[in-house]
């Protein structure tokens, strides 16, 4: 079977890792545009925080024995707090500041990590397993579908979905935009806004660790894992534009499939295509497709 | 960069008697240090410093953050190597051709980035210079991995045989000289008092009907090309065009440099990539604590020492440097 003269299995399959990487692209600018409407900071720690989600499963699977699953749970909490500290002792001292200065401290903080990462475990990657309820895969006629892969992209589907739920329907979240809007107002009603905006960095880092620890069994654990991606990621952004969630959602999976189509049609361009949009929407909206002026 | 009291407030006023002074002591320590260190480490230097203090004509004195100007060192390293080997230039040509490229590039990228500040323009510039770097890596003329090797320096004006240090030394001492004599007339010209006044309140300085953007563009197209000659000379020093002066990485060392040396000064530049360049020589052994130092230092700075080492200077003797 063949569409426009390429069989469907290598065309599925290629919109099938479209669609892995999309999720990755949505879960991670989904946390810097969370990060980035609190605290107006781009999280440039972002990629370095993934590749230590995705450490921290690794190291509690091969020193432990822990699962993918308490993995799941624990690398978030574990790279989540160590994200507090970062915002309580440092970040925190500069929202006076240019927010320049804010993205220069986490690019020197993301600089950090990965050197320290590289010294203990080198440069190459190391493999971690799927786990094995997940084993496996099915075949839906047109192409084989591995459940491991159907598995990352249902969950971060739910993962950005609840997150859009918690922060525009819930009153937390209504705290959260508020606060966004007009901190010292919502300060003056008692809300306590700098916990909040600490809890949220928090949050923000959390998910980026997820994302890590999801994408361990699918890209190998390697710490520069995450640098060339936060750059695509970043891309991802000024494309989406960072007012909407559903808005960087939906830009993360649609520019995954877009890449994904590109590697079948034009495989050279694969890697340039999301950057070239990102020129062509910078002519045409430079605010991004789904931002405001800010 | 707003938020920090600036350092440069003169120009203006004429008071530049401190820089003459410091200007003079840069010349003479560039004129006599390969006497006593190794001259290709000075020349890196040299050219190291010349990139430094282009970037920071953009950072220092328009307040735009590029975190993407390895594209520029990168492409006239390109450029220069492969006219030089391939194209057989000589190496003046090589270097005015590079240094085009790096500028035509630089009007490219820069129509697309001014069109968003702030952070927006640093996330711009780092990703179109990582479409530039893939560009280079799957180009066929860009050797890859290995970079255009064993590039000739050959003859200056057809006379002058470059290859020993003799020669070349005082080739790279009169383009950086002459590259942060512009920058210093750049910034006190008119053209810098107004890049400066779009820095301070970009609203106040389109209402006083000055075109910002075609500023900020000026700017950065200057930028892009006195970083393109700091590249195309590189990579006649060290007779190499590689993939790793068009790298993210790269990018962030010329942040480092400038945040170390003092943003916004006019010599805060120079001494920030002597003190990066000595420090990467020295810490070469331990291979990748070297990220992990300079990443460090980038912390201090922006936590404890945001006037970097020539504006500490400068504010100690309430003077512009």
């Amino acid at each position: 079977m063949e569409i426009f003269g390429i069989p469907t299995q290598a065309l599925f399959g290629q919109l099938l890792i479209g669609l892995i990487n999309g999720s990755f692209y949505a879960l991670l600018s989904l946390g810097l545009a969370v990060i980035f409407g609190l605290l107006n900071i781009i999280n440039f720690t972002h990629g370095a925080q993934y590749m230590f989600g995705a450490f921290v499963a690794y190291l509690l699977l091969n020193r432990l024995g822990v699962s993918y699953w308490w993995a799941l749970l624990i690398a978030p909490i574990v790279v989540g707090a160590t994200g507090i500290v970062i915002e309580r002792l440092m970040l925190s001292k500069l929202y006076k500041l240019d927010h320049l200065y804010g993205l220069l401290l986490t690019f020197g903080v993301a600089l950090v990590m990965e050197g320290l990462f590289r010294n203990e475990f080198g440069s190459s990657g190391l493999p971690y397993p799927s786990p094995p309820q997940l084993a496996g895969g099915r075949n839906l006629g047109f192409m084989f579908l591995p459940n491991y892969r159907a598995w990352v992209i249902a969950v971060s589907l739910v993962v950005c979905l609840g997150t859009w739920y918690a922060i525009e329907r819930t009153r937390l979240g209504a705290y959260l935009r508020a606060a966004t809007e007009n901190p010292q107002l919502v300060q003056a009603f008692g809300i306590n806004v700098p916990r909040m905006i600490t809890l949220t960095y928090g949050f923000g880092v959390a998910l980026a660790a997820f994302a890590g620890v999801m994408a361990a069994p699918i890209y190998q654990v390697s710490p520069q894992m995450g640098a060339n991606l936060i750059i695509v990621v970043f891309a991802v952004v000024v494309i989406g534009g960072m007012g909407s969630i559903l808005g960087s959602v939906l830009t993360g999976f649609g520019l995954g499939l877009v890449e994904g189509l590109t590697k079948v049609f034009y495989p050279e361009a694969s890697n340039t295509v999301i950057f070239v949009i990102m020129a062509i929407v910078l002519l045409i909206k430079p605010t991004g497709l789904f931002g405001t002026q800010k | 960069m707003t938020g920090e009291p600036s350092s440069v407030s003169a120009g203006a006023s004429g008071d530049t008697r401190h820089q003459r002074v410091a200007f003079a002591l840069m010349i003479a320590i560039f004129a006599l240090l390969p006497l006593v260190v190794y001259p290709v480490f000075v020349m890196k230097v040299m050219c190291f410093a010349l990139f430094a203090c282009a970037f920071n004509l953009l950072i220092g004195f328009g307040g735009l953050l590029s975190f993407g100007h390895a594209m520029f060192l990168g492409t006239a390293g390109y450029a220069s190597a492969h006219a030089a080997k391939v194209w057989g230039f000589n190496p003046e040509l090589a270097i005015v051709f590079a240094t085009g490229c790096a500028a035509l590039l630089g009007v490219a990228t820069g129509l697309l980035a001014i069109r968003r500040q702030g952070i927006y323009f640093a996330m711009i510039t780092l990703a179109l210079a990582q479409m530039v770097y893939f560009f280079y890596l799957q180009t066929p003329f860009t050797g890859g991995e290995d970079g255009i090797q064993a590039v000739p320096r050959g003859r200056l004006f057809g006379l002058f045989d470059l290859g020993s240090a003799g020669t070349m030394y005082p080739l790279v001492f009169v383009i950086f000289v002459g590259g942060f004599l512009v920058i210093w007339r750049a910034v006190n010209s008119p053209f810098g008092q107004i890049l400066k006044a779009i820095r301070e309140n970009e609203a106040r300085a389109t209402s006083l009907g000055y075109d910002v953007d075609r500023y900020k563009l000026l700017a950065y197209v200057l930028s892009a090309t006195l970083s393109g000659l700091a590249g195309a000379t590189k990579a006649l020093v060290f007779q190499l065009a590689s993939l790793t002066d068009v790298y993210w990485t790269m990018s962030g060392e010329v942040v480092l440099m400038t945040l170390l040396g003092g943003m916004g000064t006019l010599f805060g530049p120079v001494v920030g990539a002597a003190i990066i360049i000595t420090m990467q020589n020295y810490l070469a052994q331990i291979g990748a604590w070297v990220a992990v130092v300079q990443g460090a230092i980038f912390v201090v700075c922006v936590m404890a020492f945001r006037r970097g080492v020539v504006g500490e200077i400068a504010h100690w003797l309430r003077k512009p440097l």
